[in-house]
């Protein structure tokens, strides 16, 4: 992709959750550490990751769902993480997100047609028959019947109330949603009827994607670009088809590896698996995070962080990146 | 199949009696069991999975309730059995392990310990006898320092390990059946793989067949011998595991498929099954898979058609397949 604009950056961005312990040994989750990351206008990156990696607390710090304990955020080369509220409001209508879990996501209190409304009337349109016809209008964009106006979500299914929450997301037309796993709680006959849906709106709208999840099929599907995270650092970023084709980091080769594929002809009893859990985000590993559980890893993984090697188009965080 | 048949269902009917009416969760599900296979059932959820899986422990709860059908393990009936003959049958010849096993640890008990109770309650040992068994079972069952780990209570240990604590317990008495309802679901990718792994060990080495339930379709085709695909209740196609993908017969199964994300390859958009699946209480007169199949005909709204034999041990439940040889009926 040639003269992209980059609509969201990250610069070193840090979130670290406290969580008691002492005085002397107060107890810090690394849930995010020392991230830089671009998302370029009009494309789809994905994160992935196993959870815990820390994909939904990065999602959430670069539209300020969370501050961050360090680091800068720039949406359309303006600073936004030390904005005041005031001044960030204006901006925050063009951030939104899509929720996993479309059951906990609305108020089982409020109808879809209020559920709508809210971003609406939040930034000031008052008009009876403007907001209604707004409602409707995004109604239809998602599929959901107009005649299901005045209904509760109770009464809607999975797939259904998840159209729910894109129509809200997409109410204030803004230039980038973050997907934090919106089709991992459906079934697949519901979620490629999402996915399908999430792609029609993205040429419609021209919406920017941070994609998150961990099913490498569906973002196999959906990304241009991947972002792959493991322990609160970026193991490699680089084009779908690339990093599929060649991965670079180890990390993201058994990822792909492990994945089960629809096709028993692909069984084998000799693929490579990763042994061993993942480490502790309160304790994490010393050097590259990955260190412990990498079979490729020598003396220098656990005492140095890998800095980011440029390889094409590609950006690798490992000392010894497999061959190409 | 010529294979001797350890767990053998016939015409399994379980329903539920709610408020609204009687919902036939199992509708007629026939599967057979193996010596030393994997068996696997896939479909969307609510599809009957699970409560076919605690028909056949006896776990099933009120308002639900088997109405039909016979269950016979190696020979018995094991249909109507007290609650006391089927605790005995439950940890020594069938086990079960579920999606969350914090659901079925005690939180306030050490692993080890609550494995070695499974293991005095079944077998006459000493309790130090006991606790070596455990310590050996941790290590087949791939747990890092079992002697250190015997002592962890549930929540000091990850989903994974916990899922191979589980393991190792249903293992305690080598069961001759383990059905496992969706043990990977709630594990990421590369603990899942190391499971599964693990699941065909234990298959392979002490000869336990193994019912495995999954929603994945990924998951079935790396891991079972014979796969049965369920919908609304009932059986819609079941074949082994290399001739349902690659001559996938059923419309349901055929789009299932389809609407997979493919890793190798780049698709613009992905195939869809229009609509969603039947209310259970308000099923579609004919084949209940006629409100969003893309070739249903008048007859597929009126009648209901049988398992038709469609090829060598694969059975399908569409009148396209309609013959002579019917696997089980309507
Ligand atoms: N509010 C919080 N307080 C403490 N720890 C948290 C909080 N939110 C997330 N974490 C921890 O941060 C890490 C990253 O979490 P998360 O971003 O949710 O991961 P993912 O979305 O990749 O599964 C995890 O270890 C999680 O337990
Ligand atoms: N307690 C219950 N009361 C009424 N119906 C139930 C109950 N539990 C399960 N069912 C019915 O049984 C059907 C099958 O459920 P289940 O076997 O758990 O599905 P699966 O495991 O395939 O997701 C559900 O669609 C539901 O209609
Ligand atoms: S019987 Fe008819 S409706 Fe049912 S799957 Fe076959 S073609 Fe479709
Ligand atoms: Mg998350
Ligand atoms: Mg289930």
């Amino acid at each position: 992709m040639e003269n992209k604009k980059v609509l969201l950056e990250a610069k070193h961005l840090v979130k670290e959750f406290p969580i008691g312990g002492t005085k002397k040994n107060p107890l810090t989750v690394h849930a995010v550490s020392d991230v830089n990351l671009e998302i370029y206008e009009g494309e789809t990156l994905a994160l992935v990751g196993e959870s815990g990696c820390g994909k939904s607390t990065l999602g959430r710090t670069l539209i300020r769902l969370l501050e961050p304990t360090s680091g800068e955020v720039f949406f359309e080369g303006e600073e936004i993480t030390s904005m005041t509220a005031r001044e960030f409001a204006q901006r925050r209508r063009q951030m939104q997100i899509i929720f996993q879990d479309p059951y906990a996501s609305l108020n089982p209190r409020m109808s879809v047609k209020e559920i709508i409304a809210e971003p609406l009337t939040t930034y000031g349109m008052k008009d009876k028959g403007e907001l209604e016809n707004r409602i409707k209008d995004l109604m239809k964009k998602v599929g959901i019947p107009e005649e299901f106006y005045n209904r509760y979500p109770h009464q809607f299914s999975g797939g259904q109330r998840q159209r729910i929450g894109i129509a809200r997301a997409i109410a204030l037309n803004p230039r980038l949603i973050i997907c934090d796993e919106p089709v991992s709680a459906l079934d697949v006959s519901i979620q490629s009827q999402v996915l399908n849906l999430l792609k029609d709106l993205q040429q419609e709208y021209s919406l920017t994607y941070l994609f998150i999840s961990h099913d490498l099929s569906v973002v196999k599907f959906i990304a241009d670009r991947v972002c792959v995270m493991f322990l609160g650092s970026i193991c490699e970023i680089g084009s779908t088809e690339a990093l599929y084709e060649q991965p670079l980091h180890p990390y993201t080769r058994f990822l792909l590896n492990a994945i089960p594929k629809a096709d028993p002809r692909l069984r084998t009893e000799e693929k490579e698996l990763l042994s061993g859990e993942i480490p502790s985000p309160v304790n994490p590993p010393s050097g590259c995070r990955f260190h412990t559980r990498c079979p490729y890893a020598r003396e220098i993984c656990s005492r140095e962080a890998p800095g980011c090697k440029q390889v094409g188009q590609r950006q690798v965080f490992c000392h010894f990146p497999l061959e190409k | 199949m010529s294979e001797s048949i350890v767990l053998d269902i016939r015409n399994l009917k379980s329903h539920f009696f709610t408020a609204k009416g009687e919902v036939p969760a199992v509708d007629g599900v026939s599967i057979q069991v193996p010596a030393g296979k994997i068996i696997g059932i896939v479909g969307e959820s609510g599809c009957g999975k699970s409560m076919t899986a605690m028909s056949v422990m006896g776990l099933l709860r009120y308002p639900g309730k088997v109405v039909d059908g016979t269950i016979t393990l190696d020979g018995r009936d094991i249909t109507h059995l007290s609650p006391k003959e089927l605790s005995t049958v439950r940890g020594n010849e069938l086990s079960m392990i579920f999606q969350e096993p914090m659901t079925s640890l005690n939180p306030v008990i050490t692993v080890g310990r609550q494995v070695r109770e499974a293991i005095l309650l079944h077998q006459k040992v000493s309790r130090d006898e006991a606790k070596k068994r455990v310590i050996e079972i941790f290590r087949e069952v791939g747990i890092p320092e079992p002697e250190k780990r015997y002592n962890s209570y549930p929540h000091q240990l990850s989903g994974g390990l916990r899922q191979r604590v589980m393991i190792g317990m249903a293992m305690v008495c080598k069961p001759k059946v383990m059905i496992a309802d969706e043990p990977t679901t709630a594990l990421d990718v590369t603990i899942e793989a190391q499971i599964l792994r693990l699941m065909k060990k234990l298959c392979r080495e002490q000869g336990t067949s193994i019912i495995l339930i999954t929603h994945n379709m990924g998951v079935v085709a790396e891991t079972c011998d014979y796969v049965y695909v369920m919908y609304a209740g009932k059986v819609m196609e079941q074949a082994e595991t290399f001739a349902l993908f690659e001559n996938t017969s059923h419309p349901y199964t055929q789009g299932l498929l389809k609407s997979i994300p493919k890793l190798n390859e780049k698709a613009e958009r992905l195939y869809t099954i229009e609509g969603v699946v039947p209310n259970l209480l308000h099923l579609p007169e004919g084949c209940n898979f006629c409100t969003r199949c893309t070739e249903a005909d008048a007859r597929c709204r009126k009648e209901k058609p049988a398992l038709y034999q469609a090829g060598d041990g694969h059975g399908v439940r569409c009148f396209k397949y309609e013959s002579e040889v019917q696997l089980d009926g309507k």
